[in-house]
């Protein structure tokens, strides 16, 4: 059974439908990425998965159990990680207090030490910084924060949005590498991006999302071989 | 070391901590603030116990002492000092919507209306209901006050920003609406000799002047920010900041970002018809003439002149709000104005306010610092980057 399973999945912003129909599915261990230009829906996608948007229609499961209408609070509970779009990161806090936050609904604080420790092997950077307010970190290292902080919850399943929206390209690189190094440590991720380059060589399988609908699937490779996606998303 | 032990609410108990390093861990705070919060952190914690209880003494004392300078020319300075009192703790409750979680309030008034009609409705003979001894009607206007809290909060909290501020601002106009309208809140006409805490002194009632409501008042203050601090320092106040910052963020860090925002409301509110109970009490007299759309602005203007998120600012914004038109009866008429080029004046030099809101949490950082076991290095070197950077980074997010 799939870790996450978007069933006819629908989403409207008052009149408007953003998502029509949306059936996609993300198993456990994977890494998928979902391909699409500006305004095709994926930060909204990510966002419904988040809970932070209701459904019209459809239903999304996880981890065996309906949570279409499950709080977005609530989910971070079941595991579900949402690193937003723009990093959403707490300017006036420090690092150290973001990730702290990033732990907020766990119960079981007495592994927090061990979780620093991983935050901390993945991204030096944040380590270095750790006393630095978010809001005064660059683009990369706020990327770093955002995730690390998101991986302090323990999440299943790590939704990304963007990771790669304005950063330079050595911290694109890093960034992916680190999303892989992430994932072979047991977290499954849900990939959203407008770099299809990276995205597809990463990505175990990867959708194409198009004006609110799933137009193409398969896996990362095959997709990135694929002419008509090509011409669309790899720039020829 | 306890962080509960401090005397006001625990609000330096990071600089203790880092006394050492105060200088680097307080890249904005230069000048003179910076300079005595370095002080400050310099001291031990039992002088520091030692200069609160003075000053806490010297506050106390400040209608009877009667500076001449200071001292109002056309209003008893008793009744002066009560009234940078209550607004100081109406700022505070408003601080808690305001300044802690974000929530743009316009119709704080309303709740201090309701704290009023509390002590009216309970205490003056005008009122038909069972009446019960005054002191008795301070938590009870707490308490019906967080009630109407929650009752404008369920519906309006889903709204963000601006929404949220124009249904306050209908809110606070709505309760002075009713004041007019339903008849058991007696409009124009009001209630006479709303009661007062018992005591005589020389065969006169104890709270027949000023000093001894202000000083009350202060003393409430004291045991509020007390709670507050409290607060502050639990996953509710790190709750609060994070909602403030970034709502969307915090809910899917797991926080319940309605429940806590309604919290916020609550509390506010509770403290803010607190403050209306003792204002009603100490005047002895209500109508439905107070509580206009200005006043919400005052204590909004107060809050966000003393630094928006810190209690000690909003507590010397309320004071300050307060005392100018009273000590300076000549400009009292354009006090509106005077407050209006005030702000715009300091949002262009100090948009933090006079007291800026801390930049960390306070609780978070010996407990994090546990956990991430060695010391954070805080050399001079990672400090100075982070204050370099400090306008850079801001521009760059935006």
């Amino acid at each position: 059974m799939a870790l996450l399973e978007l069933d006819d999945v629908s989403v409207h912003y008052g009149r408007i439908q953003a998502i029509h129909d949306m059936s996609i599915h993300v198993e456990e261990g994977e890494i998928v990425s979902l391909i699409g230009a500006n305004g095709a829906g994926k930060t909204t996608t990510m966002r419904a998965v988040a809970g932070l948007l209701g459904l019209s229609g459809g239903s999304i499961t996880f981890d065996g159990d309906d949570i279409s209408r499950t709080k977005a609070h609530l989910r971070v509970v079941r595991g579900i990680s949402l690193t937003p779009e723009g990093r959403g990161i707490f300017p006036s806090m420090t690092v150290l207090e973001n990730l702290d936050m990033g732990a907020y609904a766990r119960k079981d604080k007495s592994s927090m030490s061990a979780d620093f420790d991983r935050v901390f092997d993945l991204f030096p950077r944040l380590k270095e910084r750790q006393k630095q307010s978010g809001g005064t970190m660059s683009g990369g290292e706020q990327q770093m924060l955002a995730i690390g902080r998101a991986l302090m919850a323990h999440p299943k399943l790590l939704l990304l949005d963007e990771p790669s929206m304005g950063l330079a390209p050595q911290f694109i690189r890093q960034i992916f590498r680190i999303i892989k190094e992430v994932n072979q440590q047991g977290t499954t991720v849900l990939l959203v991006e407008q770099n299809a380059n990276q995205a597809l060589k990463l990505a175990n399988r990867a959708y194409i999302l198009e004006t609110g609908r799933i137009t193409r699937e398969g896996s990362g490779a095959e997709l990135a071989a694929d002419d008509a996606v090509k011409a669309a998303y790899l720039g020829g | 070391m306890s962080m509960g032990k401090d005397p006001l609410g625990g609000v330096h108990a990071e600089q203790q901590e880092d006394n050492a390093q105060a200088a680097e861990d307080q890249p904005r705070s230069g000048g003179v603030l910076g300079g005595v919060r370095r002080w400050w952190a310099g001291l031990e914690r039992w002088q520091q116990w030692i200069l609160l209880a003075v000053f806490l003494v010297l506050v106390l004392l400040l209608p009877v002492i009667n500076p001449p300078i200071i001292s109002t020319p056309d209003t008893d300075f008793s009744i002066a000092c009560f009234n940078m009192a209550r607004f100081a703790l109406a700022a505070l409750g408003l601080n808690v919507v305001v300044g802690q979680a974000g929530l743009l309030d316009l119709g704080y008034v309303g709740f201090f209306a309701i704290g009023c009609y509390v002590a009216a409705l309970w205490t003056s003979p005008d009122s038909s209901y069972v009446h019960i001894p005054y002191l008795f009607t301070l938590p009870l206007a707490m308490v019906v006050t967080a009630f109407f809290g929650i009752l404008l909060g369920v519906p309006t909290l889903r709204l963000r920003g601006d929404y949220l501020a124009i249904v306050t601002l209908g809110f606070g106009e709505i309760i002075r609406l009713l004041a007019n309208i339903v008849p058991a809140l007696k409009g124009n006409t009001g209630f006479q000799n709303i009661g007062m805490p018992p005591g005589t002194r020389d065969g006169k009632p104890l709270f027949e002047n000023g000093t001894a409501w202000y000083m009350l008042t202060v003393l409430i203050i004291v045991a509020v920010m007390l709670l507050l601090g409290n607060l502050e320092r639990s996953r509710v106040g790190r709750a609060w900041i994070a909602i403030r910052e970034d709502e969307d963020a915090a809910e899917t860090m797991g926080v319940p970002t309605f429940k806590y925002k309604l919290w916020a409301f609550a509390i506010g509110a509770a403290i803010g018809g607190l403050s209306g109970a003792l204002f009603a009490g100490q005047v002895g007299f209500i109508n439905n003439q107070r509580f206009d759309v200005p006043t919400s602005m005052l204590f909004l203007a107060a809050v966000v002149l003393g630094g928006s998120g810190n209690k000690f600012g909003a507590i010397i914004g309320g004071a300050i709000v307060s005392y100018v038109p009273d000590r300076f009866t000549g400009i009292a008429d354009y006090k509106y104005l005077i407050f209006g080029v005030v702000l715009v004046v300091l949002m262009i030099f100090r948009p933090q306010g006079l007291l800026p809101a801390r930049n960390h949490l306070l609780a978070a950082i010996r407990r994090l610092r546990d956990w991430v076991g060695s010391a954070p290095s805080g050399t001079p070197s990672t400090a100075a980057t982070g204050a370099t950077s400090v306008s850079l980074g801001k521009e760059k997010d935006r």
